[in-house]
């Protein structure tokens, strides 16, 4: 480049008006100083993250992820005891409704056994009342053909002592007795 | 920033911007000089330890802000290590983290108006990318011995074909540190300069809005072109490193 100027205070790369000549890229008399501050400002990047951020993050990541295996198989823990809970209870339901079962059926067969020893029992109670009965009305209807009978021979006595017949009591009753039977 | 106006017409000095100039003093650029490259460098410095060391102090297990930010740019470093060169290469990571780190902040700090930007300064990516280059060649050397130029010699190609393609793969190989420093410098000065031009049609009432549009689009695109140059730096420094570990392929 146009390197006529005069030699000013900051170098051969800037004109008198303070503007640069050329390229400073290209300014050969600055390349040591960025290259000297370069390698400083890498260097100390360097190791502050390799000995005291990156170690740092790297510790941070992988206790997190720790964690977070722990509270996912913590979790899964959890869900395994829940649905242990849910199977017990669903067989505790079971149970109770077998039980349930077995009782209504027990209440039932006692209920009928009690039932059919009292239909028994009333069963026979009716029977004999109606023997009973039944042994009152012959001895009603025996009183009552007994009684028939009598009349009945003293009537044809009286009509046959009445028509002026002498009939002897005995054939009366004789014929009366047959007639009865008929 | 003096280039606005002067003796009325438009004048730009869009490389001004990087003129090295000493903190205190006037006097000559030495290699020793404190400098504003010093000064703009020790603050990627310390917002590097800021970010890293005082904001992952409290080692929390939920982590705050800083500390997320500081374990997101850490895992994805990582993982880019580790994708790239495979488990032998997490040994190399803190080198790598702090190349990224370094040419990260350097390229955001220097978005801030009137700071320096060293990456854009072609000795300084090249110390980076040499630096690398040099690294790498040795590393491939002392892991594999001379087994390492086997990397030049394809054995899959056609017999006739392979001296052609071993002078155009060493070509290649050697012209990898040039592009590598000249990609970050020559991106980072690039819109840098630009802007500097956009903010010197600023002057000019008639098109100061479109200039000043101008301005906020390129600072916008350099924006991303920070990231992005950091993040390219970051992943062919990872593939040079995997040639040196398996120059197999």
């Amino acid at each position: 480049m146009a390197t006529e100027t005069t030699e000013v205070a900051a170098g051969a790369c800037v004109g008198p008006s303070g503007s640069a000549i050329g390229m400073p890229q290209l300014c050969a008399d600055w390349i040591p100083n960025q290259v000297f501050w370069l390698v400083i400002a890498l260097v100390a990047t360097y190791f502050v993250l390799s000995r005291i951020a990156l170690p740092r993050i790297a510790s941070v990541l992988a206790e997190r992820s720790g964690t977070i295996t722990n509270d996912l198989a913590a979790a899964e823990e959890l869900k395994l005891k829940a649905q242990e809970a849910e199977a017990a209870y669903e067989q505790a339901l079971k149970d109770a409704r077998a039980e349930a079962a077995k009782i209504v059926a027990e209440t039932k067969a006692e209920i009928q056994t009690e039932l059919d020893a009292e239909l028994a029992k009333a069963d026979a109670q009716i029977a004999e009342k109606t023997a009973e009965s039944e042994a009152a009305i012959a001895e009603i209807r025996d009183g009552a053909v007994k009684s028939v009978t009598a009349v009945a021979k003293d009537t044809a006595k009286e009509i046959v002592a009445a028509l002026g017949g002498s009939a002897d009591a005995k054939a009366v009753t004789a014929a009366v007795s047959a007639r009865m039977k008929g | 920033m003096a280039e606005e106006k002067s003796e009325g017409g438009l004048v730009f000095h869009p490389l001004d911007q990087f003129i090295v100039k000493p903190l205190f003093g006037d006097g000559a650029v030495g290699m020793f000089t404190i400098t504003n490259v010093t000064l703009w460098m020790a603050i990627s410095v310390v917002a590097i330890i800021a970010l890293f060391v005082f904001g992952t102090k409290k080692r929390d297990i939920v982590p705050g802000k800083a500390q997320s930010i500081a374990e997101l740019i850490y895992s994805f470093i990582y993982k880019m290590v580790e994708d790239i060169c495979g488990k032998e290469g997490a040994k190399y990571f803190p080198y790598i983290m702090t190349l990224f780190l370094f040419i990260l902040f350097a390229n955001y700090l220097a978005l801030i108006p009137m700071s320096y930007s060293p990456t854009s300064m072609i000795a300084v990516t090249a110390v980076l990318g040499f630096g690398v280059f040099i690294v790498v060649t040795a590393l491939g050397f002392i892991l594999n011995g001379p087994a390492f130029l086997g990397m030049f010699w394809m054995k899959d190609a056609p017999a006739i074909l392979r001296p052609i393609i071993a002078v155009i793969e060493v070509i290649s190989y050697f012209v990898r540190p040039v592009s590598h420093s000249i990609r970050l410098a020559g991106n980072v000065m690039a819109g840098h300069a630009v802007i500097k031009v956009f903010a010197g049609f600023a002057a000019l009432t008639l098109v100061s809005p479109v200039a000043i549009l101008g301005i906020t689009a390129i600072y916008g695109l350099e924006v991303l072109v920070a990231g992005i140059q950091a993040y390219v730096f970051t992943i062919l420094t990872c593939v040079y490193l995997k040639d040196a570990l398996h120059p197999h392929h």
